[in-house]
């Protein structure tokens, strides 16, 4: 076994420790194991110095060879591995966002019964956003309108995407300057993969320009459509308080555990849930009801907008069917484990896949249809009751759960600033203008067996709050903080700074700020853009005292999501392991350089709490550069400053 | 701890409310939905209602969706553990409050309708004025505006005793606060303590006491809320700019005294949606992070002797009070109090006895900066009650200071005697009329503190314009009379220049923005026949501003290429307008009501309509509180017309621009007239007079219509047939 892969232990998480015994117990395989299996692990993948984009390679890169057969040199192979990885991430985003535009648009056009638009205003702000007309308009043409516009986005072949436009006016003219505002967001995965094949882009710095273009049509395109047209369809959320870990399991009820990532599914799961004829059923099956939980960012979904519960994060799939008390996992996209199946044969527990995106050999399909889908949504819902009486003996649900407050979408959090008749983001700026809050952090993405399940996740937060940086988070990030109790509002007194405590106090808000799944994480670029608008913090998304953080990523959807952060003007620190090292200029570039054009920069510290220091490090230049280094003299109005002040 | 306040308060706003709603169904079982409501002489409905949401509640039927409204916004109670974010909702709840009080005040009037005085000052047996009506707003406006009055406080409750009240109540007189108050703490009022300890309390001298019940707190927001309305030219329902234009421009705050109740708390949450915040006595917790206030929220335990104090710093507010030099308090505050016949010390009253006041310039040489003279007997040398003669001198000196400037000067001396507390002054020139009351006498005051004050005040409101100034204080019969003499000289030369100004005979008007502070669009132009529509500011004010403050709210406008000579339109004057007016506003004309009039802010003392069918205008002015023939009240056109905007057909302007000749002399002038108050009529007889036999129709006045005659254009046609009126034989005024 590689050394680098010998972890202290695997979770932070006693839940997951214990039925980690257990599994061993029952003979269960699980990520760990295999991680260590597979150690040690290809240090020139590692390294991004490893290609086989065509088949005179593979190539590996080291000093006695420093080009491949075709030529490319470690630079070349480590900007085309990344930006491969951009689009990956951008096409998983992107296609999420395509199926909630499709079925927006159904939903406009009537064609499905089973959904309806939820939140008018938010649908007239969008309508807004994308320059329709409502003036006399029935919420149907809008709604339409807005659908066929957010779909274009996908295969639109020039112009600029319509969201582009949100972002504050410095930004715009920078990806301007740079021409990386992307086209449509289909045409820069194409393109991205078009320059990768062999013998194309093998210049890293324009490799990294496309990738830039690209990782903004997730940004600025998929990922936002996404979360807007989720909130549209579903409900805008607000402040809700759930529980999260996986003593949310029940041992006496139907427990169905919805993983993945899109809320179409796991909405109607939940309206299925609740079928007097189901609940019936189940009680006929002597359980006393129909228990959902969730898993990643479909748990998320249904937590920011419903509080149901949160079973746990990525690392925790495999731990629930140990439990031995869930009737069904229900999957769509992203993030499953192919050895979910072979996990399950160990209890009665069943897998269904549900996209058609998304099969795995050993699980049940039942294909989900938004035409159909409360159809096919109580049918998993009954198979996951007749599979009741299947359940064995042997069980153990853990007891560890923690409440939680969830719910931060943008329009929350300009709510809870004000109330209804005052809301806005001064409140935040003001605040962090006069010190007490130091910056904004946003710390999401993924968990990695690599590192102590939720440990870098956990110390990092704390560090963040504890210097009085206000934290956001999206993913299995913040499942990892809300399982620890810092997304419970008493968490400010007890692991924030004085005066982040004292604004969290005054707002009723905890340090650490739950926006919902990692297509939200479009959700705090809107917010820094309302920063941004809110002034006194600069003019740009790079003005602001804000970092981000992944800092135990693993898919290539986090890789997106920095990349468009950094083109947004955003220092963001990445741990576990960084895909680049093999190409010193690359890594220069990306560490370095791109801070003199894109105004943003990433950073590579596995260790969490070095990371922070890094983060608030940024965050007092940018406080500097601000001059909200110092405190201020309070200013006294006479009548001549009032006669100078601009109208409301 | 801010959750410990938001819990408190979103339970006091449920407490609220709820009574609002069962009042309001008791209401509409007695008296039916059509049950006309209101607060008594306003345009703006219950005006926090109106402002924020945009309702006009004009019967208890009209209440119904206010209260769903309520109902919609009271959160849910903040939970001990693991709490839903409060702020956003506790706010929302201090908004409700609000609502509900309106209702409940609203009931209350409907109910008992004489619970308030519904006057500027108490009553014998009633101290409780109830909400200010639009007269009060409109006058006291044009305080806020100019500064005399930076803001207000909300004093809830009661001090611990009465010398306390007292002094709080003095110090922020003296830092020339309004006063409002409500509530009771312990059995008492802040309004009853200072009764009882011998203040004047009223709108007079800015101690207003609203009500004795926390609900009335509500009038504060709503004199708050209209202050947006009129004087910021904001549109009722558009609460956010509402809101913040309070945060910005209207520097108000909270004293709670005492026992801060749920039902306190809840008010305070109202408060702070206007950007007021609360300064307390009591040691309740605190929310310090800046935000929805400009600085902090709620300040507590504050010391009695420092709470003023700390109330000004917290809302970031700064009075410069000048200090004078005499033994008794000195501000506008004091500017309204009386000294009653029983009081009286001393009494000099022109027309009884000889008195004048007669600024003069002199050369530098012969002034001694700072010298008083009193020659004759002073006050310890007279019988209390005593009624004497009195020539006040002020011989100013200085290489800006101009002849121009000398009436302006003297001018002051009225209002700057009346600002001393116990001093009470009327008229000017040799129509003064002073009474110095037995306690200011008792704390020292003697005639030499007039030339103090003179002194003090001169040098620091006109400092810019002169250098020294000596003040000579007569009480000497025949001293006075030779003084008389030579001043009722001087008055007539003044008077005759004033009167042989025109706009043609000189090349620059003088812009004045003074109201920008509240009025951010606004832009008067001021020329020598076209007095500002406050009727406090002059051509000749204006000069002498500029002379100053040069960077200040009144600057020389070039007139520039005459556009329209009949109108009164110049290119130099469009220039400076749009400029000044941020790009609002590219023209107006200065002497029509028809085409493109000036524009008009709140605080105009009389407002002019066309009526198509009398051919003519009518007048009303800001005191008039009936229907016009125009079909709405005064307070309706201002609420329609002001705000810096040009409105064909109406136009605001002073009471002395009515005799001057260019009065809407493009669209015929004077003769035009045709309706106008009796009040008014008669306070401006005299120079109506003059005007009327200046246009060869000495009997003009007869011919005007008043309410006696008329408030429908209909009732007064026939008048006007009748008198033969000469609009009627003009072309038609619409062109």
């Amino acid at each position: 076994m590689d050394k680098t892969n010998i972890i202290k232990k695997e979770s932070v998480d006693t839940a997951v420790e214990s039925l980690l015994e257990k599994a061993r117990k029952d003979g269960v395989e699980t990520v760990w194991e295999r991680l260590a299996a597979q150690s040690p692990q290809c240090s020139f993948g590692e390294q991004g110095i490893c290609c086989r984009s065509c088949s005179m390679g593979p190539c590996r890169i080291r000093k006695s060879a420093p080009k491949g057969v075709c030529g490319a040199t470690a630079d070349t192979i480590a900007a085309r591995h990344f930006v491969k990885m951009i689009a990956a991430g951008t096409a998983a985003h992107s296609d999420h966002g395509r199926a909630v535009a499709e079925l927006f648009l159904a939903v406009a056009k009537n064609e499905v019964s089973d959904y309806r638009i939820k939140d008018e205003k938010k649908l007239m702000q969008l309508a807004g956003d994308f320059g329709i007309k409502t003036e006399g308009k029935k919420k149907d043409e809008i709604a339409r309108e807005v659908g066929e516009i957010a779909l274009a986005q996908f295969g639109q072949q020039k112009g600029e995407l319509a969201f582009i436009k949100k972002a504050p006016a410095k930004r715009q003219e920078i990806w301007r300057k740079m021409g990386i505002v992307p086209r449509g967001i289909d045409r820069e995965i194409a393109e991205t993969m078009h320059r990768t094949v062999m013998g194309n882009d093998q210049d890293y710095q324009n490799l990294l320009l496309q990738g830039s273009r690209c990782a903004l049509s997730d940004g600025w395109g998929g990922s936002m459509i996404a979360t807007e047209l989720q909130d549209v369809l579903f409900g805008t959320p607000v402040p809700v308080r759930g529980q999260v870990n996986l003593g949310v399991l029940r041992e006496d009820e139907i427990n169905i555990i919805v993983h993945g990532h899109e809320p179409l599914l796991s909405e109607m799961i939940v309206v299925a849930a609740s079928d007097k004829e189901l609940l019936q059923l189940a009680k006929g099956k002597g359980a006393k009801g129909i228990n959902i939980a969730g898993m990643c960012c479909s748990a998320n979904e249904i937590l920011m907008r419903h509080g149901i519960p949160v079973a746990g994060n990525m690392l925790q799939q495999e731990a629930a069917l140990v439990t031995g008390a869930v009737e069904v996992v229900v999957v769509d996209v992203q993030c499953i484990m192919q050895s979910l199946p072979e996990t399950a044969k160990c209890y009665h527990t069943k897998i269904i896949t549900t996209s058609p995106k998304a099969k795995i050999p050993g699980a049940i399909h039942v294909n989900f249809d938004e035409h159909t889908a409360l159809n096919s949504a109580k049918e998993i819902v009954r198979r996951a009751i007749e599979n009741f009486s299947n359940r064995t003996k042997n069980i153990s649900i853990p007891r560890e759960k923690t409440d939680l407050i969830a719910g931060f979408s943008y329009e929350t959090i300009n709510y809870l600033l004000g109330g209804a008749f005052r809301g806005s983001f001064k409140p935040l700026n003001d605040n962090i203008i006069n010190g007490r809050i130091r910056g904004v952090a946003g710390v999401v993405g993924c968990n990695n067996p690599k590192v102590t399940q939720d440990e870098n996740h956990l110390l990092m937060v704390k560090e963040l709050i504890k210097n009085d940086v206000m934290v956001l988070q999206t993913g299995c990030s913040a499942i990892a903080c809300a399982k620890a109790g810092l997304m419970l509002p008493e968490a400010a007194a007890e692991y924030a700074g004085a005066g982040l405590a004292e604004v969290c106090e005054t707002v009723g808000i905890p340090p650490v700020l739950h926006l919902g799944s990692c297509v939200d994480n479009s959700r705090i670029l809107v917010a820094a853009n309302e920063m941004v608008k809110a002034g006194g913090l600069g003019e740009d998304l790079s003005d602001l005292p804000v970092a981000g953080a992944a800092p135990e990523w693993m898919s290539e959807k986090a890789i997106a999501i920095g990349q468009y952060f950094v083109a947004s003007g955003v220092f963001t620190v990445f741990g576990v392991t960084w895909p680049t090292l093999g190409s010193e200029n690359l890594t220069r570039l990306l560490f370095e350089e791109m801070e003199s054009t894109l105004k943003g920069k990433w950073a590579f510290e596995p260790d969490p709490i070095k990371a922070a220091q890094l983060m608030i490090k940024h965050i007092d230049k940018k406080r500097k550069a601000l001059g909200i280094d110092k405190s201020r003299e309070r200013v006294l109005f006479d009548m001549a400053k009032r006669r100078e002040l601009e109208a409301v | 701890m801010s959750k410990i306040i938001c819990s408190a308060g979103i339970r006091g706003a449920h407490k609220i409310v709820n009574r609002a709603k069962e009042k309001w169904k008791e209401a509409i079982d007695k008296w039916g939905p059509e049950q006309e409501v209101g607060f008594p002489n306003t345009g703006y409905y219950l005006p926090v209602i109106y402002g924020i949401l945009g309702i006009p509640v004009k019967t208890l039927k009209d209440m119904e969706p206010v209260l769903e409204r309520c109902s919609a916004l009271l959160p849910a109670f903040v939970e001990e553990k693991h709490y839903l974010p409060y702020l956003g909702p506790a706010l929302d709840a201090g908004m409700a409050t609000f609502f509900a009080e309106e209702i409940l005040e609203a009931v209350r009037y409907l109910e008992n309708p004489d619970f308030y005085t519904k006057q500027e000052e108490p009553t014998a047996g009633n101290i409780w004025l109830g909400a200010a009506d639009d007269i009060i707003l409109r006058k006291r406006g044009i305080e806020f505006v100019d500064g005399s009055a930076p803001g207000f406080a909300a004093i809830l409750g009661a001090a611990p005793n009465n010398e306390t009240a007292v002094k709080i109540a003095l110090e922020l007189q003296e830092k020339n606060l309004y006063v409002f108050m409500s509530a009771e703490s312990g059995g008492k009022t802040f309004s009853q303590q200072l009764v009882e300890s011998g203040v004047q309390i009223g709108w007079p001298t800015r101690l207003v006491p609203f009500g004795p019940d926390t609900s009335a707190t509500v009038f504060a927001a709503g004199f708050a809320t209209r202050a947006a309305l009129a004087f910021g030219g904001l549109k009722p329902g558009d609460f956010q700019k509402i809101l913040l234009y309070n945060k910005e421009r209207i520097f108000a705050f909270a004293i709670p005294l005492g026992e801060v109740t749920e039902e306190w708390y809840a008010n305070a949450l109202g408060a702070v949606n206007f950007g007021f915040p609360i300064i307390a006595d009591t040691p309740i917790p605190q929310i310090l992070p800046t935000g929805i206030c400009t600085y902090e929220h709620v300040v507590s335990n504050v010391p009695h002797d420092k709470i003023v104090a700390r109330a000004i710093e917290v809302r970031g507010l700064k009075v410069t009070v000048t200090k004078v030099p005499i033994p008794v308090s000195y501000g506008p505050a004091f500017e309204g109090e009386r000294v009653r016949k029983e009081d009286v010390y001393a009494e000099f009253r022109g027309g009884v006895n000889h008195v004048c006041e007669w600024t003069t310039s002199k050369t530098m040489e012969e002034v001694e900066d700072g010298k008083i003279e009193v020659i004759g007997r002073d006050l310890d040398q007279i019988k209390p009650g005593s009624q004497m003669s009195l020539a006040i001198l002020a011989e100013v000196a200085g290489r800006k200071m101009q002849k121009d400037f000398e009436p302006i000067l003297e001018r002051q001396i009225h209002h700057l005697i009346n600002y001393a507390q116990g001093v009470m002054h009327i008229g000017q020139r040799d129509t003064a009329w002073i009474r110095i009351g037995k306690s200011a006498y008792e704390k020292g005051f003697r005639l030499s503190h007039l030339g103090s004050i003179i002194h003090a005040k001169y040098h620091s409101d006109f400092g810019g314009i002169f250098d020294k100034v000596q003040v000579k204080i007569y009480t000497e019969e025949e001293k006075v009379k030779e003084i008389l003499g030579k001043a009722k000289n001087v008055y007539a030369e003044r008077d005759a220049r004033i009167e042989g100004m025109t706009d043609e005979g000189i090349d620059n008007y003088y812009s004045c923005t003074l109201c920008q502070s509240f009025a951010p669009s606004h832009v008067c132009v001021i020329s020598p026949e076209r007095t500002g529509l406050c009727g406090a500011y002059n051509w000749m004010d204006c000069k002498a501003a500029y002379e100053i403050s040069p960077t200040g709210p009144n600057q020389p406008v070039q007139k520039g290429e005459v556009i329209d000579v009949k109108l009164g339109q110049w290119k130099g004057v469009n220039e400076f307008v749009y400029t000044a007016s941020r790009q609002k506003i590219d023209h107006y004309n200065f002497y029509s009501i028809v085409y493109d009039p000036m524009t008009t802010c709140g605080c105009c003392e009389c407002i002019s309509a066309v009526l198509p069918l009398c051919n003519g205008v009518m007048i009303v002015n800001r005191e008039h509180q009936s229907m016009t023939p125009c079909g709405m009240k005064f307070t309706t056109l201002a609420g329609t017309i002001g705000g810096g905007i040009s409105s064909p057909g109406f136009i605001g302007h002073s009471k002395y621009n009515i005799c001057q000749r260019k009065f809407i002399s493009g669209d015929g002038g004077f003769q035009r007239i045709v309706w106008m108050p009796k009040a008014l009529k008669e306070e401006l007889s005299k120079r109506l007079q003059i005007r009327s036999e200046e246009i060869k129709v000495p009997n003009f006045l007869e011919m005007i219509a008043d309410e006696t005659v008329g408030t429908t254009e209909e009732e007064i046609i026939s008048f006007l047939q009748e008198k033969n009126h000469p609009a009627l034989s003009l072309e038609p005024i619409l062109g």
